[in-house]
């Protein structure tokens, strides 16, 4: 079905999130609409799927008027949408899951669970989605429950597939496994709408790429365009994707972190309220450099982070900063004590969206002077200071008095950083600090935390995008299931930080197993110490991004991944995962912070 | 890697472990040192057929004070074995001894060398009657809650069926009449409930505890300025007589108990396996609890939530309605003020702590109305108990099961969310 759009025109109130947008989509081919947060991307998606509707404008299948009023009439008309959020409900067997509202019935409305099994089954087997029809859809890994989306797309025959976002949740390798199921599906006719703004990505996988800004189309390229040429576009002008850092000069151990277990219970699933999210985690912090915390999202990252601020009670385990302990400090002592905080949710955890700009700038100090007499505040000192630094971090606000919800995503961001380092700061804790942002806003945000590290601020950067964990890290650990799986230096292929993300190899690979160990002897014993190790030599060659690894075990050593294959979690209910993770058990079972896990 | 995928929970905690032995350990103890000690001396007699009845089945003596002095020293046994914690199906059997045996004592106590005998028939008799609205209650609740609409008017529904019921079936003289008046009136609160939950997105808890304060205060208006001066005509209504189905009704003990009784009784079977298969087991259902659970999801194929949830808190309306017209028709006739009496938030927790489905509700509404009937009959016994402690044990048994057995339980994941499409 060759698809096209005309003068697609929405808006909300006073913005325009779509302004005459023309895109033709024909089959057979990956098209890509690339563009930045707010571009217009995924409202442009949900009229074509009929959850919006346009001011203005025309859709045409095949030549001939469509009108799409709602998700039904999309669905009629041969448009399936694999959607950022997955529309899956955890609780339903992936058969219900992908036949609902188009069930296989007997009489009586009865459900025939045989026909709808067979019916996912054998279109799983026909577009090499594997993926077990009985499993219960909540436990399955992100990545199948993703395939599940597709199929769901399928079953309904659709002839033109949007993928709002596929990849924000994935893994390298999951990724490289949906990008085969996108060829597939191209080969046999249809067309993909691929919506993204990785800018590798797209280039990979797309055969024509429409780039959008501000609700505009503001080009459409030919997928061998530069990367550079897109970034432009994207965003307006030319930017730097990148950004230049210096070698990294750990000083003193800042954080110190032994055998940490905090609790879970934020999935909501059942079950969940009896695992740890963070399960005997041990590492450490110098100042003045930057770990990059990389691994799939929910794999215990946040749950670490609350409990580094003291915003989650902690099983067991302990945490120094700067040499005191501060296991059990309340948030406000953490604060006083240095410690910078960048929560992962900026709108429900790191602002007071009703508040102005200028009191968003001073929650954390707000009852000390200078912004404090007794019980007064210094509403002068609060004002003069809010200048400063809007000035200062190139704040685009209306006025200091301004809500900071009406501030855009990376302005909001810039709020937060400016608060944060705005005090003495010995340790930065910035999680996912970009998420959401424009690449214009990502090259401030990292230029800052880069400037912090420089000052000699011990940083801890949780991102789940690798591009960040690659432009800042000095150093990285991949978090997996409450775990880390590895530490690597900054310039490890990107393959293998895949399979540790995946949670294969990781520990059971010897230089690893070195670290492992290293990680629960005393500091100071670190004889055996590898380039995963905790305890890092005070050489200045391995944290500049470019530099050769001139020591330990290094990646020809790596064999275990390699020997392992690609990661195939296209297993029934992804058993390649637990495989992985089986075998690592057995180099935990000493482990006492499993043995309290284990059922007696 | 560790358990975490291996098994995905670790056991329960310290506290939680020994929650459960120790409240057998309790129970026990309760059987010999209060039940045992001071039963009277004598045997217990418990009847197993009903005057009259074809086939009859012979009593059952057994000394008192003997038997609960066993029953104690078996619970205790039942205390030590839960600490080993032998798995699912031992857990479970353990709690329901235990409380038979608890139940079964109390008997021996208070019937202990009386000349008047317990009779088991009257008493699972009484149950499955004093279930019938808590059963309807909970399944109205699971058909609401389900489609993501938390229904606390159910007493609201049972409050109304009554009256409208006890109404039209006196003004016509049509039993059948006030049984439909009944349902209807339930299924009007469940329009209502919808239009403010549904439509303007009014806080559904606090719908509901008004929806419940508004039909108490319109029956009770009504019932003082209507129904007494004009109580010969518009409250005096018939009440469905027992129909005993030939044959099934004739077996011993089974007979008596589920197959001799009103037609809200049969009514209520046919509606617990609809609401069942229908919830599980068909394409109904199962959008049903698509729009419960993740409503987008629902909507982004093609199902319409808002249509959904109307149909649903309509239908649990019109269910919680006819068990309301129970209370006047099936059972004592005319309407009293307020006769629901809470039986509407009871049946809303046999449907938490039957975690919402339709099977464990009826089970839990069904240890509720056992509960009912057996403070009925002990208040007719001369039990040393004052009558006012014997009608706390209903709600009491409430509170101890939803606090101490329930646990952790789940509720849909959009239940009480309303839906808003940009």
């Amino acid at each position: 079905m060759n698809l096209e759009l005309q003068g697609i025109t929405k808006r909300f109130g006073s913005l325009v999130a779509n302004d005459h947008i023309d895109l033709s989509v024909t089959p057979g081919t990956i098209h890509a609409l690339l563009g930045e947060n707010g571009a217009g991307k995924t409202t442009l998606m949900n009229i074509l799927y009929g959850l919006t509707q346009p001011d203005e404008g025309t859709i045409l299948a095949d030549g001939k008027p469509l009108t799409i009023h709602s998700p039904k009439d999309a669905i009629a008309a041969g448009i399936g949408m694999v959607h950022q959020h997955f529309m899956l409900v955890p609780v339903f067997t992936v058969a219900e899951n992908v036949t609902l509202g188009d069930e296989e019935t007997r009489a009586l409305g009865l459900l025939d669970r045989r026909r709808m099994r067979r019916k996912v089954r054998e279109l799983s087997e026909r577009y090499g989605l594997r993926v077990d029809p009985d499993a219960l859809t909540g436990d399955l890994p992100v990545g199948v429950q993703q395939r599940v989306e597709i199929l769901k797309a399928l079953v309904r025959d659709a002839q033109v597939l949007i993928l709002d976002e596929p990849t924000a949740v994935l893994t390298p390798g999951e990724t490289e496994d949906l990008f085969r199921i996108m060829r597939e599906l191209r080969a046999s006719g249809r067309a993909i709408v691929f919506i993204s703004h990785k800018l590798k990505e797209v280039q990979a996988i797309a055969d024509t790429i429409t780039i959008l800004r501000r609700g505009r189309v503001v080009g459409e390229r030919p997928r061998h365009t530069s990367e550079d040429e897109l970034a432009a576009l994207m965003v307006g002008r030319s930017v730097q994707l990148r950004v230049a850092k210096t070698a990294a000069k750990p000083g003193r151990v800042m954080l110190d972190v032994r055998d940490l277990v905090v609790p879970g219970g934020h999935e909501g699933l059942p079950g969940a309220e009896h695992t740890a999210a963070v399960n005997g985690l041990s590492f450490r912090v110098r100042a003045g450099e930057i770990l990059g915390v990389a691994g799939v999202q929910g794999n215990g990252q946040t749950e670490l982070c609350e409990a580094l601020m003291g915003l989650l009670p902690v099983t067991s385990g302990s945490v120094h900063l700067n040499d005191h302990d501060i296991t059990n400090a309340a948030p406000a002592m953490r604060l006083r004590s240095g410690i910078g905080y960048i929560p992962e949710d900026r709108q429900q955890d790191g602002l007071v969206g009703s508040f102005p700009v200028s009191e968003n700038l001073i929650l954390d100090t707000y009852n000390r002077p200078p912004f404090a007499s007794g019980p007064a505040l210094n509403l002068g000192e609060i004002r003069a200071t809010a200048e400063r630094r809007v000035k200062e971090f190139d704040i685009r606000t209306q006025s200091i008095s301004a809500p900071v919800e009406t501030l855009s995503g990376g302005n909001q961001q810039k709020v937060i950083l400016a608060r944060e380092v705005g005090r003495e700061v010995r340790l930065l804790l910035a999680s996912q600090p970009t998420r959401g942002l424009d690449v214009g806003s990502i090259e401030f945000v990292h230029r800052r935390i880069i400037e912090e590290r420089d000052k000699g601020v011990a940083v801890v950067l949780v991102s789940s995008e690798l591009d960040e964990i690659y432009a800042l890290s000095d150093r990285i650990a991949v978090m997996y299931e409450g775990r880390f799986t590895g530490f690597r230096p900054p310039d490890v292929p990107v393959e293998e930080l895949g399979l540790l993300m995946a949670g294969i190899g990781g520990i059971g690979t010897p230089g690893d197993g070195a670290a492992d160990s290293s990680e629960r002897t005393p500091p100071g014993d670190s004889a055996n110490a590898g380039p995963g190790s905790l305890e890092q030599p005070d050489s200045p060659e391995r944290t500049s991004p470019g530099a050769v690894q001139p020591d330990g075990p290094g990646p020809p050593e790596q064999a275990p991944p390699g020997a392992t294959g690609p990661p195939e979690p296209a297993e029934p209910a992804g058993s390649t995962e637990r495989a992985g993770s089986t075998g690592a058990a057995g180099s935990d079972g000493d482990d006492p912070t499993v043995t309290v896990g284990k059922p007696t | 890697m560790t358990t975490l995928a291996a098994t995905g929970r670790i056991p329960l905690s310290v506290s939680r472990r020994f929650l459960a032995p120790a409240t057998l350990l309790v129970l026990g103890l309760v059987d010999i040192l209060v039940f045992g000690k001071y039963a009277h001396h004598g045997d217990a007699t418990f009847a197993f057929s009903q005057p009259f009845a074809k086939v009859t089945v012979p009593n059952l003596k057994v000394p008192a004070a003997e038997t609960a002095y066993a029953l104690g020293a078996a619970t205790i046994v039942l205390a030590a074995l839960r600490v080993m914690d032998l798995g699912k199906v031992v857990r479970r059997l353990s709690i329901g001894l235990a409380l038979a045996f608890f139940v079964i004592a109390l008997l021996c106590w208070a019937y202990g060398g009386s000349v008047n005998s317990f009779n088991v028939i009257n008493q699972f008799q009484g149950t499955l009657a004093d279930s019938i609205p808590l059963i309807l209650g909970a399944l109205a609740g699971c058909l609401c809650e389900r489609s993501g609409v938390i229904n606390i008017a159910i007493e609201g529904q049972l409050l109304i069926g009554a009256f409208a019921g006890a109404i039209f079936a006196s003004a016509f003289g049509v039993l059948w009449l006030g049984l439909i008046a009944g349902s209807l009136a339930g299924g009007l609160i469940g329009l209502l409930l919808g239009v403010f939950a549904i439509t303007y997105l009014v806080d559904q808890i606090i719908l509901g505890v008004v929806l419940n304060v508004f039909v108490s205060g319109l029956t009770g208006y009504l019932y003082d300025k209507v129904l007494i001066p004009y109580s010969n005509t518009l409250n005096s209504p018939s009440t469905y007589l027992p129909i005993k189905i030939p044959l099934l009704g004739d077996i011993p003990i089974i007979g008596p108990v589920f197959f001799d009784s009103t037609l809200f009784l049969y009514i209520t079977y046919v509606l617990i396996v609809a609401v069942q298969v229908g919830l599980f087991s068909t394409r109904w259902g199962l959008r049903v609890r698509a729009v419960g659970e993740h409503p987008a999801a629902a909507d982004t194929v093609g199902i319409s939530v808002k249509l959904t949830r109307y149909r649903n808190v309509i239908l649990a309306g019109l269910v919680a309605g006819i068990g309301g017209a129970f209370l006047t028709i099936g059972s004592v006739g005319s309407f009293g003020k307020d006769m629901s009496s809470g039986k509407g938030y009871i049946a809303l927790a046999a449907m938490i702590f039957g975690r919402w489905t339709p099977l464990g509700g009826v089970g839990a509404a069904l240890l509720f109305g056992f509960t009912f009937e057996l403070q009925s009959i002990l208040s007719t016994v001369n039990v040393p108990v004052p009558s006012d402690f014997l009608l706390m044990v209903p709600y009491v048994a409430t509170i101890i099961a939803v606090a101490g057995l329930v646990g952790q339980v789940r509720a849909p994941a959009a239940d009480g969310q309303p839906y808003i499409t940009s």
